[in-house]
C-alpha cells in the first residue's frame, strides 16, 4: 500500500513541477497587475494581426493535411507500390526532424539561388511571406492524420468497401459511405494533433518569415519579439492566448482519442 | 456527448478565426528592415517622417532582429528598401550580393546614420567596483556578450575590447591574450544584443558590455543598472543604406534624407544614439560624455584596419581569432 | 471508432485499390515530395555543393561536434530519464486511482500541445535567475535537460499507457496467488509486455529532444562547448551566413532522425510479433 502511494505522489509531485507550475506561472505573471494591460497587450493591432496570421496559416495548413492525409494514407494500407515503405518513412520523418532543419531546407530551396529561388523574380514570393509559413507549417504538422488514420483503416479491412463496389456503388460514394465514416475519429483526432502542432510552430516558421511586424509575425514569433523588448507583459499575455488554445486543443484531443486510452 | 464537444470545438476554431485583420490603406508602403535595438527610435522617427510632407501616405513594413541575420534574409529575398544595420560589413555583404549599389557609403555622413560607444552596464551602485578593461578579466567576475559569429553588437565589443589593450600599449599578442581571458568570464552568448540586455535584466552576470544606447535603454526599460564610460573605447558606427529596388522609390530617398535632419537624428539622441549630425551633436542635450581614448575601426595605429581585414581575421567560421578565444 | 472494427484482415487491391488507386497514389506522392522530398533534396544537395570534404570539415569542427555531442548525451538522458517517468506516470494513471485523475491524464498533453517558444519563456521565468524558488538552472545543461523534459514527457506515457490497459491482470493475479513478489511480478510478466511500447515511446521523445529548439534557445544560453545543442548551432550558422555548415549539421541530424524512425519501425514489428 506505502508503494502504491510512493507512486502516485511521486508521479504526480513530478507533473506538478514540470508541468503545472510553470503553467500556473504564465497566467499568474500575466495578470499580477490587473486584468486591463493584459487585455490591452493582446488587443493592440500588431497582437492582433499576429494571432490572425497564426489562425490564417492554420486554416489553411490543416485542412490540406487532413485532405492529403487522408489521401495518403489510403494510399498506403490500401495499395502496394514501389517505394511504399520510403513514404512510410518519409511520412514521419516530420515528428523526428529538428523544426530548423525544416526552415533552413526551405530557405535553400526558395532562397536566392536556391533551385525556386527564380520565382521570386517573377514575383512569387514564397519565402519571407505566407507561402514559406505555410509549407513550414504543413512539413512539421504533416504526420499527424495519417498516423491516426492508418491503424483504423487497417483494422476495418476491406470487405465492406467490397461489398459495395460489389453492390454497383462507385469508388468515391464508396469512400463516402464506407470509409469516411469509419475513420471519421481518427481524422478528428488527427485534425487536432495537426492544429495543436500548426499553431505553436516557432523553429521553422521563424527561419522564413523574416519577422515583419503586423505582416509575417505569428503569435509564437510575437512571444519571442515581446520579451526581447522588455515588453514582459504582452508576452505573457500572448503566452496565455496561446496556452488557452492549447488546453481547448488537449480537450478536443480527449474528445477524440479512442475510449480506452481516456 | 461527443457531438456537443464537437460542436464546442467547431466553435473555439470558427471564433478564433473570426478575429478580424488589421489593414492599413497608404499610397506607397516601405519596408525597412533593422537590427534589433533602434527599434524604439524607429517608432518615433517614422511617425515624425508621416507627419512631414514627404512622409504623407507613405506606410512601413518593419522587421527588427540580430544584424547578421537580417543581412541574410534580405539577401536570400526578404523584401527591403531600406536597410539600417548594426555594422558596415553586413551591408557589404548585401553589396556582394547584387542588393545594394556599392556607392551607398557617398554621401556626407559615409552612410552612417548614428554613432555610439561600446560601454560596461553594471548592478545598482557598482558593488563589484568595475571601471577599468582590466577589472572585467578578474576571476569572480562574469562578463555578458553576446555571439561574435551572430551579433554585430558583439564584434564591435570584441574590437573595443582589443582596441583598448592596445590603446594601453600592450602588443597584438598581448591584447589576444587579454581577450582569451575575458571570454574565461563569460558564462553565456546570446544570440543578439537585445537577448544579452534581456539576460543582464534577468539577474545573470555583473557586467554587460553593449552598444551606449542599449544601456540607455535598459535603464529607460525599468531595468535598474548603471553605465560606465571606460577611458578607451571604440566609435560604434551604425550604416543604413537604400536598396536597389529602394532607390527607385523617391519617397525611400526622402525617408533616407529625413534620417539625417536634425528632427530625425534628435529623436536618435532621445533613445540614446549618439548624433551624426554636427549642429544636434553640438547642442547640449545630445553632448555626451567623451572618453579619454576613443578609436575607430580604422584607427590603424591600433593594428586596426577597418572592418574588411578585421572580419577576416577576427571573425572567420574557420580559422579567425574568436575561434579559438571562444573555444576553450 | 471502435463500431466498425469487427472486420479484420487487410487485402491490398481493394476497391480504391483498381478505381481511384492511381490518381490517389499520385496525388499523395505528389503532395509528399512538394512539401518533404525536395526542400530535403535541397538541402542535401547544398550540404554538399561545396564537396564531400567541406561536408565533413564543417561536420567535424569542434563547436559542430561538441554541439552535436551535447545534443546526443543529452538526448540520451531525457529518453532514459523518461522511460522511468514515464512507465510510472502510465502506470498510475492506470492501475491507481483517485480524485481527479480524469485532469491529470488530460493534462500529460500540454506539453505538446503548448507552444515550444512557451515553454522556453516560462521554464525560464521559473528556474532561471529570477526564479520564484531561488533554483537558478538557467544557461546550465541542467536547464537545458529540464527543457527537454518538458517537451518530451508524453511520449513514453502515451506510448505505454494503452499497451497497460490491455494487459491481461489474470497472469499477474495467478503469479501473485503463488507467492511471487510484486516486483518479481512487473518485472517477469509486466514489464516484457510493455518493453516494445517503453522502447519506441523512449525513441520518439530521443528524437524529439534531439531536434528541439523553441523550448531550448532561450534557456540554454547558447554558450559554444557548454550548453550549444545542434539546432541552436544550425540556427546560429544561418544567422551568422554560413549555410554550407547549417546544412552539414542538419543533414546529420536528418540521419539521425532516419535512424530512430527505423528503429521505431522494428519496436512496432516486434510488438506485433509479441501480440500473437
Amino acid at each position: 500500500m506505502t508503494a502504491r502511494y510512493a507512486l502516485r505522489f511521486g508521479a504526480l509531485g513530478y507533473l506538478a513541477f514540470l508541468l503545472l507550475v510553470p503553467v500556473g506561472l504564465v497566467f499568474y505573471r500575466t495578470f499580477e497587475h490587473g486584468l486591463h494591460p493584459a487585455w490591452a497587450a493582446v488587443t493592440n493591432p500588431q497582437a492582433q494581426h499576429a494571432l490572425w496570421l497564426t489562425l490564417l496559416i492554420a486554416a489553411i495548413a490543416v485542412p490540406a493535411n487532413t485532405v492529403f492525409g487522408v489521401v495518403l494514407a489510403i494510399a498506403l494500407v490500401r495499395h502496394r507500390f514501389p517505394g511504399r515503405g520510403l513514404v512510410n518513412a518519409v511520412v514521419d520523418l516530420p515528428l523526428a526532424l529538428s523544426p530548423v532543419v525544416v526552415g533552413l531546407a526551405l530557405y535553400l530551396l526558395y532562397g536566392t539561388g536556391g533551385w525556386l529561388g527564380g520565382l521570386s523574380q517573377h514575383g512569387i514570393k514564397i519565402l519571407f511571406a505566407l507561402p514559406g509559413m505555410t509549407l513550414a507549417t504543413i512539413f512539421v504538422s504533416l504526420p499527424f492524420v495519417v498516423r491516426e488514420v492508418v491503424p483504423v483503416l487497417r483494422e476495418i479491412g476491406t470487405d465492406q468497401e467490397q461489398a459495395a463496389e460489389t453492390l454497383g456503388a462507385a469508388p468515391f460514394t464508396t469512400f463516402r459511405r464506407i470509409t469516411l465514416p469509419a475513420i471519421r475519429w481518427a481524422v478528428g483526432y488527427g485534425v487536432v494533433l495537426t492544429t495543436a502542432r500548426a499553431i505553436g510552430e516557432f523553429g521553422a516558421v521563424s527561419v522564413v518569415s523574416g519577422r515583419i511586424e503586423g505582416k509575417t509575425e505569428t503569435l509564437p514569433l510575437y512571444v519571442q519579439s515581446q520579451f526581447e523588448g522588455f515588453n514582459t507583459t504582452g508576452a505573457f499575455a500572448a503566452s496565455v492566448v496561446l496556452a488557452l488554445i492549447a488546453l481547448a486543443t488537449v480537450l478536443c484531443m480527449r474528445m477524440f482519442r479512442p475510449k480506452e486510452a481516456r | 456527448m461527443r457531438r456537443i464537444w464537437l460542436t464546442l470545438c467547431l466553435f473555439l476554431a470558427a471564433g478564433g478565426i473570426a478575429v478580424g485583420a488589421q489593414g492599413a490603406s497608404a499610397k506607397t508602403t516601405l519596408s525597412l528592415v533593422a537590427y534589433s535595438t533602434p527599434k524604439d527610435a524607429y517608432a518615433k522617427i517614422i511617425p515624425a517622417f508621416q507627419g512631414s510632407a514627404a512622409g504623407k501616405d507613405v506606410s512601413f513594413n518593419q522587421s527588427y532582429g540580430a544584424s547578421g541575420d537580417q543581412a541574410r534574409a534580405v539577401a536570400a529575398g526578404l523584401s527591403a528598401d531600406v536597410v539600417a544595420l548594426s555594422l558596415a560589413p553586413d551591408v557589404s555583404t548585401l553589396v556582394k550580393k547584387g542588393v545594394v549599389p556599392s556607392s551607398w557609403t557617398r554621401n556626407r555622413y559615409h552612410g552612417m546614420v548614428t554613432d555610439s560607444v561600446v560601454v560596461f552596464v553594471v548592478r545598482d551602485g557598482n558593488p563589484k567596483k568595475i571601471h577599468t578593461w582590466a577589472d572585467l578579466t578578474r576571476s569572480g567576475v562574469q562578463v555578458i556578450t553576446p555571439n561574435p559569429f551572430t551579433s554585430g553588437g558583439a564584434r564591435w565589443n570584441v574590437m573595443a575590447a582589443y582596441g583598448a589593450e592596445r590603446a594601453q600599449g600592450k602588443t597584438d599578442k598581448q591584447a589576444i591574450d587579454y581577450l582569451k581571458k575575458l571570454f574565461k568570464n563569460v558564462p553565456v552568448l546570446p544570440k543578439s544584443a537585445r537577448e544579452a540586455t534581456q539576460v543582464f535584466a534577468s539577474g545573470k552576470g555583473d557586467v554587460l558590455l553593449t552598444y551606449e544606447n542599449e544601456a540607455i535603454y535598459a535603464n529607460k526599460k525599468g531595468v535598474h543598472t548603471e553605465y560606465v564610460l571606460p577611458k578607451q573605447t571604440i566609435l560604434i558606427e551604425n550604416p543604413v543604406a537604400l536598396t536597389k529596388s529602394g532607390l527607385k522609390h523617391p519617397e525611400a530617398k526622402a525617408f533616407l534624407k529625413f534620417l539625417w535632419s536634425a528632427k530625425a537624428q534628435k529623436l536618435f539622441g532621445d533613445t540614446g544614439y549618439r548624433p551624426v549630425v554636427k549642429s544636434v551633436a553640438r547642442s547640449a542635450k545630445y553632448r555626451f560624455k567623451q572618453p579619454k581614448t576613443l578609436f575607430k575601426i580604422n584607427s590603424k595605429a591600433l593594428g586596426l584596419r577597418g572592418w574588411k581585414s578585421v572580419q577576416f581575421r577576427f571573425f572567420n567560421h574557420d580559422s579567425g581569432v574568436m575561434v579559438k578565444v571562444i573555444g576553450r | 471508432m471502435a463500431a466498425s472494427s469487427a472486420l479484420a484482415v487487410s487485402r491490398p487491391g481493394a476497391v480504391l485499390g483498381r478505381a481511384g488507386g492511381g490518381l490517389a497514389r499520385g496525388i499523395a506522392l505528389g503532395y509528399l515530395s512538394l512539401i518533404v522530398l525536395v526542400p530535403l533534396a535541397a538541402l542535401i544537395w547544398s550540404s554538399r555543393a561545396q564537396g564531400l570534404g567541406t561536408f565533413w570539415d564543417e561536420v567535424a569542427k569542434a563547436e559542430a561536434a561538441s554541439a552535436l555531442k551535447l545534443t546526443l548525451v543529452a538526448a540520451l538522458l531525457v529518453a532514459a530519464f523518461n522511460a522511468v517517468t514515464g512507465t510510472a506516470i502510465a502506470w498510475v494513471l492506470v492501475r491507481d486511482s483517485f480524485r481527479g485523475k480524469g485532469i491529470v491524464n488530460a493534462v500529460i498533453d500540454l506539453p505538446f500541445a503548448l507552444p515550444t517558444i512557451v515553454a522556453g519563456l516560462v521554464l525560464l521565468q521559473l528556474y532561471g535567475p529570477q526564479s520564484p524558488f531561488g533554483v537558478n538552472l538557467a544557461f546550465q545543461r541542467t536547464g537545458l535537460v529540464l527543457a527537454l523534459l518538458f517537451v518530451t514527457l508524453p511520449f513514453v506515457v502515451r506510448a505505454v499507457q494503452p499497451v497497460l490497459l490491455e494487459l491481461d491482470r489474470e497472469m499477474e493475479e495467478a503469479a501473485e496467488s503463488l507467492g511471487a513478489r510484486r516486483l518479481a511480478v512487473f518485472r517477469r510478466i509486466v514489464f516484457p509486455n510493455l518493453l516494445p511500447a517503453i522502447l519506441s515511446g523512449v525513441a520518439l521523445a530521443f528524437a524529439r529532444a534531439v531536434g528541439e529548439f523553441g523550448a531550448v534557445v532561450l534557456i540554454s544560453g547558447n554558450v559554444p562547448f557548454k550548453t550549444e545543442v545542434s539546432s541552436v548551432y544550425i540556427s546560429g550558422q544561418i544567422e551568422s551566413d554560413n549555410p554550407a555548415g547549417a546544412a552539414a549539421v542538419s543533414v546529420v541530424l536528418l540521419l539521425i532522425s532516419l535512424g530512430v524512425l527505423l528503429l521505431i519501425g522494428v519496436f512496432r514489428h516486434w510488438r506485433t510479433r509479441h501480440d500473437r
